[in-house]
């Protein structure tokens, strides 16, 4: 009897386990797989971008191929690598933190992973169509995404609305999940924070992927049906696209950020040794961003011909950002001090990422400024700029939230060695990369160009040499992980010493199924 | 084996990068404009700004960082929350950003001030080149990038202002507020020039207002800055700022240089002359997307070789030259070129690349069609 009823608890083994697998842990797992391998093939067009770029004159690909590799390498990065790791660690972690057996609708859960794989054969299956895939940007202002796009481009609109579909219903699931099965007395403001950002980010997702949908979908009725929307010859108007695109935009830059917030806050207690210090500020912080984060859209905007008044109305409401970010960064300061820090790898990239991640925001505050933006705009300058808040920031804090959580999802340890190797690796990568596009961006260098003029040489070539650097080093990583899978020690129940929170009350590896019995909060 | 010039010129592309054109810039230039020199000291003090915010705040963490190592036998305090101190970290940031959104809205204002101009010049962007009509003037032209394609290729050495340079650049008088007037044909470009702090969208279908007051006479490169194709990075901008004396004779040159133009085209041409001019037209407006030999790009850009339009069918040829192709990228090229250069595109077109039709059409026959209405 006890048998029958613990073989029927664990996973059937084979395919059909992933394929059809209900079970938040499976989800998670095949979210953060999925996420990698995107990881590497956007950045595997990151350097074909690098190597065109290394020096001036087109040596490596043609410029109609150069602006597929930038819009895909940014369509993949977006919707294919950040989002479903943060996808992938709320599977993992949410039910984990909150005490619940799994999410609430988990039939729903795994839909809305499979559907990924589609979504992304589909897109990348333009790159082999004729004329080409996707060219104009990932941002794909209309008309060049419209009445000059290549064919292929009906692909790209199928393939953003089935991403934006999982995307929508892995927010409601969150929502869901938080807000009916936490464990009794976990109060909305007992809830780690790591949780309250993902909720926060839930809302903006249901907020605003719809946005998008519809903004594809007018695009596709533009293209063939006749209708003219974005075309000014029609009766339409090419900047709706770009306000409805950045209405959805400027809260997908959140979507992505958000989350890290959480994932930082988690690990700069454990390692200081010492409880978050304003842990209700933080909450409220998050919250006024998200908020903010539906005013700002038109700072995108600033070079459009907006009416005065609207510039400065935006130029205020996108200064007024700096101030909940700040009040996170200096709280991330304020656990630290007087704290007893140690430097495994989760907070080596934790702290870097709080350093690297306000300089993207000093940028950001710079870009705010609307007639500096005059100069900055569409220069590598903001290249270097949301960089900067991507990959070290929301990257590493992915980086962190693996080598943090690893020992409880493989019940092994992952090498400290290897793994302070990628970071070391990984940091000087990136600033090599992205510091001197702050430079070429300043002194003239437009984006999106596959060929520059020669006073930006010297810059480009140490940009594409430290992102050969960082991309490199991310095989020390998989090499990390796969090492922590199959070889690594065997993990205690709680493997760092300042660590709160419910995950670590559950041996490791986490069993199948947690918390049947849910947990009692003080 | 490779010879000893070719040796010389890929050692020369290897390394002149790196030494004779090292140019280390790491700021924005102040320009030569009472607006640029705003910006860049706008620019200046939100960098100081962050500059200081970062020197304290990392400051703080990394003396935590070094202080309160575990390894040094820190044990931790568990204080946390301290209203005083939130509410300073909360209020201070908001008041520096007071001050600095002050300065930013007077010179917002008055970038946005594009009355009493003395001179208004459209700019329309093509893909990819640039055309310039001074208002009230008739004068009006395209530039197009002059960079050659060997340059780009790697065939030949860069010159030194490689990919910044054009055939014919937008002259302007110093001293004097000129309006700028911009819009698109085709796609939203977006017409920068770094010295002069201007840059704005050009958007199909509408017009946008800029202004500029240049102070010093020189000559001003910048680009498009606004993802516009397949040559997006080809494309562009050159000012040439000359005395108001020099810019009025230039003015006269041109008007003269447009009315022999308007008499070429009443004269007779033979075949070779439409060839040869036309052959020079293509490259200049057509080569871009329809490519040097005709070939196209398969599926974006028709082939002009062997096409059973250009061989067959003259009055569609025509038609479509003239008027453009709606919903695709091909655009009416009355209103970019003259009637003898439409008319040598199109010989050329029909005898190039063995499409060898042995037909022509004149200037004036263009210029009848031009003159019907459509």
């Amino acid at each position: 009897m006890t048998a029958a009823v613990s073989a029927h608890h664990a996973p059937v083994r084979g395919i059909r386990r992933w394929l059809y697998t209900t079970n938040h842990k499976d989800i998670g797992t095949m979210y953060l797989v999925f996420s990698l391998a995107m990881f590497f093939i956007g950045g595997s067009m990151a350097l074909v971008i690098r190597s065109e770029l290394f020096e001036p004159g087109l040596q490596m690909v043609e410029p109609e191929f150069f602006n597929q590799m930038t819009t895909m390498h940014g369509l993949i990065m977006v919707f294919g690598a950040v989002m479903p790791a943060f996808v992938g660690l709320a599977n993992w972690m949410i039910p984990l933190m909150i005490g619940a057996p799994d999410m609430a609708l988990p039939r729903l859960n795994n839909f809305s992973f499979w559907v990924l794989p589609f979504a992304f054969t589909m897109m990348l299956s333009t790159l082999l169509m004729d004329g080409g895939g996707p060219n104009f940007g990932w941002t794909f202002y209309a008309p060049l995404s419209t009445t000059y796009a290549p064919p292929s481009v009906t692909y790209f609109i199928f393939s953003i609305h089935m991403a934006g579909i999982s995307s929508i219903l892995g927010a409601i699931n969150i929502i869901v999940t938080i807000m009916n099965m936490r464990a009794p007395g976990m109060t909305y403001m007992k809830m780690p924070l790591f949780v309250w950002t993902w909720l926060i980010t839930a809302f903006l997702l249901v907020a605003v992927m719809p946005v998008l949908a519809g903004t594809v979908t007018m695009m596709l009725t533009d293209i063939h049906f006749g209708t003219s929307f974005f075309s000014a010859g029609g009766g339409g108007d090419p900047l709706l696209f770009q306000h409805l695109f950045w209405f959805f935009g400027h809260p997908e830059v959140y979507i992505m950020i958000l989350p890290a917030f959480g994932i930082i806050s988690q690990i700069v207690p454990t390692f200081s040794r010492k409880p978050l210090f304003g842990y209700a500020s933080m909450v409220y912080a998050t919250a006024s961003i998200a908020l903010l984060s539906f005013t700002v859209w038109a700072h995108h905007m600033f070079l459009v011909g907006l009416p005065l008044a609207a510039e400065l109305f935006f130029m205020y409401a996108t200064m007024l950002i700096s101030v909940p970010t700040g009040v996170k960064v200096f709280n991330w300061v304020a656990t630290m001090f007087k704290g007893s820090i140690s430097f495994e790898t989760p907070m080596l990239f934790s702290i870097a990422f709080i350093v690297l991640f306000t300089i993207g925001g000093f940028s950001g505050l710079m870009l705010a400024i609307a007639p500096a933006d005059f100069q900055y705009h569409d220069t590598y300058f903001v290249v270097a700029h949301f960089h900067y808040v991507l990959v070290p920031g929301a990257i590493f804090s992915i980086f962190a939230a693996v080598y943090y959580w690893l020992p409880k999802w493989t019940g092994h340890m992952y090498s400290e060695l290897l793994g302070k190797c990628h970071f070391w690796c990984s940091f000087i990568g990136v600033n090599l990369t992205f510091f001197p596009m702050h430079f070429v961006g300043l002194a003239g260098m437009p984006r999106r160009v596959p060929d520059y003029s020669l006073q930006f040489a010297d810059f480009n070539m140490i940009s594409s040499i430290g992102a050969a650097l960082f991309g490199l080093s991310q095989l020390i990583f998989l090499v990390t992980v796969v090492r922590c899978v199959l070889v690594g020690r065997a993990a205690p129940d709680s493997p760092w010493e300042g660590a709160q929170g419910l995950e670590w009350t559950v041996a490791s590896p986490a069993p199948y199924h947690t918390f049947s019995k849910p947990p009692l909060v003080e | 084996m490779l010879k000893k010039g070719q040796l010389v010129i890929l050692g020369g592309t290897l390394l002149y990068p790196v030494t004779l054109f090292a140019e280390w810039e790491v700021n924005m230039e102040a320009g030569v404009t009472a607006v640029s020199r705003s910006i860049y000291a706008l620019h200046m003090q939100i960098f100081w700004i962050c500059v200081a915010i970062a020197v304290v705040v990392f400051g703080v963490m990394f003396w935590s960082i070094f202080r309160y190592r575990k390894s040094a036998g820190a044990k931790a305090k568990q204080f946390h929350e301290n209203t005083l101190v939130e509410l300073a970290w909360t209020i201070v940031p908001v008041l520096i950003l007071v001050a600095m959104a002050i300065p930013a809205t007077a010179t917002l204002t008055d970038m946005y001030n594009t009355d009493d101009s003395e001179i208004d010049v459209q700019i329309t962007g093509y893909q990819w080149k640039w055309q310039y009509q001074y208002l009230g003037e008739e004068v009006s032209f395209f530039s197009n990038l002059s960079t050659p394609m060997e340059q780009i290729s790697n065939q030949q050495a860069k010159g030194e202002h490689y990919l910044l340079e054009v055939d014919e650049p937008l002259v302007l008088p110093v001293g004097k507020k000129v309006r700028f007037l911009l819009t698109s044909n085709d796609v939203i470009h977006s017409w920068w020039v770094p010295a002069l702090a201007v840059k704005k969208d050009a958007i199909p279908g509408f017009i946008n207002e800029t202004w500029v007051n240049i102070e010093e006479e020189g000559i001003y490169r910048g680009q498009c800055t606004e993802l516009c194709g397949k040559n997006h990075g080809f494309m562009p901008v050159v000012v040439q700022a000359v005395s108001e004396q020099e810019f009025q004779g230039w003015l006269q040159d041109k008007r003269e240089a447009i009315a022999a133009e308007r008499a070429a085209a009443e004269r007779v041409w033979t075949m070779e002359e439409l060839y040869q001019r036309g052959e020079q037209a293509y490259l200049k407006n057509c080569a871009a997307c329809h490519q040097a030999g005709g070939q196209g790009v398969p599926s974006i850009f028709p082939a002009l070789k062997g096409n059973s339009i250009v061989r067959f069918d003259m009055k569609k040829h025509i038609d479509i030259v003239l008027h453009g192709r709606s919903g695709t990228a091909m655009p009416a090229f009355s209103a970019q070129m003259g009637a003898v250069d439409i008319a040598a595109v199109i010989t050329y077109e029909r005898n190039a690349w063995g499409n060898d039709t042995g037909e022509m059409i004149s200037p004036q026959e263009i210029q009848a069609l031009l003159n019907e209405p459509r």
